[in-house]
């Protein structure tokens, strides 16, 4: 199901220094036509469907299409994030629809504990920082062949 | 027809690059689990003084496997012992695999579990009275670290709400390392070797997918950890639908070829991964098979995987075939069994299964459970949500079809190819598994993690992580005691920038002469690579078309195939940085898929039917082939060696 862009709804994210779909896109696949001002999928072929682009857009721009070579016409699957849940919408091609909302974190965004401050002792044991903070007993083995 | 002839992407290449030169301790060679864990541990052990750089082919926030969500975390020790664990991944891999890496996994993993709750990935938890509580209602039930239980669907998987894994994780790997030592949309393509002594790594060059630059880097020490290999056999969706591979479509095989031409030793290469998945969409099935208690039925509708003859069949793969747990090789030979006799398709009987847990369930229950079914698959695999609804699937209603997928390269997964890595420095790990540091390759100063590590399948996302974490450390220990040692490469910048940008001059010195640019004499494009590489290993290589099957001849064929290949890939020709890109990756995959195929034709048995066949060796061979094979390349003379090496017992059984 490659990702395809509104026209009417794109704006090619104003023209700021980041094109969101285009930042986020993990296979290089969004880029913007920076005439047209609008995005687009260089290559659909290589989508891999993950939704990373539709989820980022600020516009709502960006959708998906079934595969040509084996998906049937008319459904459609539309994600809204929010800061802690998705809300997805699944049209069924005979019209069908089902609704869901999945939670997406409990933490606020940006706000997850990088431990900046804890500093390892031993670094020739085998404990990983947090583990050593926690006075983790490191266990060897014991059924041994 | 538009004449002159120009590139397709927006981003032009251009014959002279801007070179951007940097000098550091530390570099990090991927930006997927592993990676971001190496980035959340790897400050708190290190200097003040020590730098470090992360560079990422794509965006940390969505990149590696993990960028689309899960649905589960597959690897939580919890309750279990260790021991078991490493019991379980033995069997699944058929007995041949590093029992010390597997055991130092294990006794790790887990932490990283506890560090994701904590940043804020929602973990299902179960109360006294058996109900599911997720997302901000599990978080009350408790943390896991805290002794709360998980929602366990088999004995080692967990339950989460996972659509955000990936970006809260990247988040905590971000503010630990810092942004300011990040390069994202940085795609490194090969690691150079120290000037004076060629077993040591120095540096590594690759280009940006943004502007026109190339990337030299010195570097003490590195890992490169840039995920498995897909795309390398063809799918069975060849028009837009290839892009629907099950394991994400990006990951070129660049762990493993650039460790190999660096000289870095690859393990049980010939180990690949075909899972059983939905038909088309590739949705996962765990959920439907462990949560749902769904059964897979033949054509006849026959549960064939429980009849006698199945039974015999197992038999004959004893002592893995005859366990409580059938290794996913051994399911799917199964399945091969029915396809070859007539008596597909496979159908997963999802009505039978939902039908069944609603005898005891309220309505409510029941509504929650179907959106259960359905969050499995928008957490991780959204077309398959989209095929369903294409399709006019309730899986209440309407049965879905299960098949095994084209062959993929992976070490983190239910596979467990890979590079020869050492394992911990104690006393119980033999003394052919260790060289000094945990998880350093054969080459000096050169790590890996995730899908690189070879013989340690089943570590999943959070081992992946968790083993990231434990390189940090093995890295900055050798950099302390060896870092002095390594010199600097010797490749001048004008060489290195000309074989990054080779692609980018053969189409400029060419592109003129046709007047379409994608058809030439003088240069071959990626698009049409990528296809002959697919057909090549499908062919002859075990691929979907021969049900897996090969044979010494026709592995001698592809040999032969492959050469041509790598002498062509010298005309690739990129007129964008997209294309640049694609045609690095090609280069990526074509040593991945040699060394797996060249892996096939040395083991001279039959270890993982179901997953391949040699039709001339079929059946295992337990005193000439219970061993690991392990493989190295030499670039300057395009030699491959392989040869046996010795497996040891660790874990009784």
């Amino acid at each position: 199901m490659p990702s395809f862009v509104i026209a009417e709804k794109c704006d090619g994210c104003k023209g700021g220094d980041k094109t969101a779909c285009m930042y986020i896109c993990p296979n290089d696949l969004m880029v913007l036509d920076p005439n047209a001002m609008k995005a687009y999928n260089q290559e659909p072929d290589q989508c891999w469907e993950c939704y990373s682009c539709v989820k980022i857009c600020p516009s709502q721009a960006i959708e998906v299409r079934g595969y040509s070579d084996f998906v049937p016409m008319g459904a459609s699957v539309v994600p809204m994030m929010g800061t802690e849940d998705i809300m997805w919408t699944c049209k069924f091609r005979n019209g069908v629809v089902k609704r869901f909302k999945f939670p997406i974190r409990t933490t606020p965004e940006g706000e997850a504990n990088a431990y900046l401050d804890l500093k390892g002792k031993d670094l020739n044991s085998g404990l990983l920082s947090t583990q050593e903070a926690d006075g983790y007993v490191l266990t060897t083995p014991q059924e041994l062949a | 027809m538009a004449l002159p002839n120009k590139p397709v992407g927006e981003l032009k290449a251009v014959r002279d690059p801007e070179v951007d030169k940097r000098d550091v301790d530390v570099l990090i060679i991927g930006g997927g689990m592993a990676a971001c864990g190496t980035a959340f541990e790897i400050k708190k052990w290190a200097s003040d003084d020590t730098s470090i750089l992360l560079c990422d082919k794509a965006a940390l926030e969505r990149s590696g496997a993990v960028a689309q969500g899960l649905s589960a975390i597959n690897t939580y020790i919890g309750e279990n012992k260790v021991e078991d664990y490493v019991r379980m991944v033995r069997n699944d891999l058929m007995g041949i695999v590093r029992e010390d890496l597997i055991y130092d996994l294990g006794r790790h993993v887990d932490d990283s579990v506890h560090l994701f709750e904590e940043w804020g990935l929602p973990i299902w938890k179960k109360t006294d009275d058996g109900k599911n509580l997720d997302g901000k209602k599990g978080q009350k039930a408790g943390t896991l670290k805290g002794g709360a239980t998980p929602v366990r669907t088999g004995k080692w998987q967990i339950m989460i709400n996972g659509e955000s894994y990936k970006r809260i994780v990247a988040e905590a790997g971000k503010l630990a390392l810092g942004e300011d030592n990040i390069i994202e949309r940085c795609f490194i393509v090969e690691i150079l070797n120290d000037k004076d002594d060629p077993k040591r790594v120095a540096g590594a060059v690759g280009f940006s997918l943004r502007e026109n630059k190339v990337y030299i880097i010195n570097a003490k020490v590195m890992m490169v950890a840039c995920g498995g290999a897909v795309n390398i056999y063809q799918p069975r969706s060849v028009g837009e639908g290839k892009g629907r591979a099950w394991y994400p479509v990006w990951n070129a095989g660049s762990t493993y070829t650039m460790a190999l031409r660096a000289g870095a030793e690859l393990s049980m290469m010939e180990n690949r991964f075909t899972p059983a998945r939905f038909k088309d969409g590739y949705g996962p099935v765990g959920a439907w098979f462990l949560l749902f208690k769904a059964k897979t039925v033949n054509g006849l509708g026959e549960n064939y995987a429980a009849s006698d003859d199945a039974k015999a069949e197992l038999e004959k793969y004893a002592p893995y075939g005859t366990a409580a747990v059938t290794p996913t090789c051994l399911r799917n030979h199964l399945m091969m069994k029915e396809y070859k006799e007539g008596r597909g398709p496979i159908i997963m009987e999802t009505s039978k299964a939902l039908a069944a847990l609603g005898e005891t369930m309220s309505k409510k229950e029941l509504k929650h459970l179907e959106s259960e079914a359905w969050e499995d698959f928008l957490d991780m695999s959204v077309g398959q949500a989209g095929l369903w609804c294409a399709t006019n699937t309730e899986p209440e209603k309407k049965d879905s079809e299960v098949m095994p997928t084209e062959p993929y390269l992976l070490g983190s997964h239910s596979g467990c190819c890979g590079i020869w890595c050492s394992g911990p420095e104690e006393d119980w790990v033999p003394e052919s598994y260790k060289w000094g540091y945990n998880r350093m390759t054969t080459v000096n100063g050169l790590f890996t993690a995730g899908d690189g590590v070879g013989c340690s399948g089943h570590k999943f996302s959070s081992g992946s992580h968790a083993e990231g974490r434990i390189i940090a450390k093995s890295m900055l220990q050798y950099l302390a005691k060896e870092g002095d040692k390594v010199t600097g490469f010797k490749e001048t910048d004008e060489e290195l920038v000309d074989l990054v940008y080779k692609p980018v001059r053969n189409y400029l010195d060419h592109c003129e002469y046709s007047t379409d640019e994608t058809v030439n004499p003088n240069y071959c494009k990626p698009a049409g690579m990528a296809m002959r590489l697919m057909k090549m290993t499908s062919e002859y290589g075990a691929g979907t078309g021969t049900f897996y099957m090969t044979s010494g001849k026709s592995l001698e064929v592809l040999m032969d195939l492959f050469e041509m290949f790598r002498e062509d890939l010298e005309k690739i020709a990129a007129g964008d940085l997209h294309e640049l890109l694609r045609a690095w990756e090609i280069y990526h995959r074509l040593f991945t898929v040699q060394a797996h195929t060249r892996h096939i034709q040395f083991r001279e048995e039959t270890r993982f039917p179901g997953f391949y066949y040699r039709g001339d060796f079929m059946g295992q061979n337990d005193e000439e082939w219970f061993c690991f094979v392990n493989s190295t390349y030499n670039k300057e003379t395009n030699e491959w060696t392989l040869k046996k090496e010795p497996y040891h017992k660790i874990i009784a059984d």
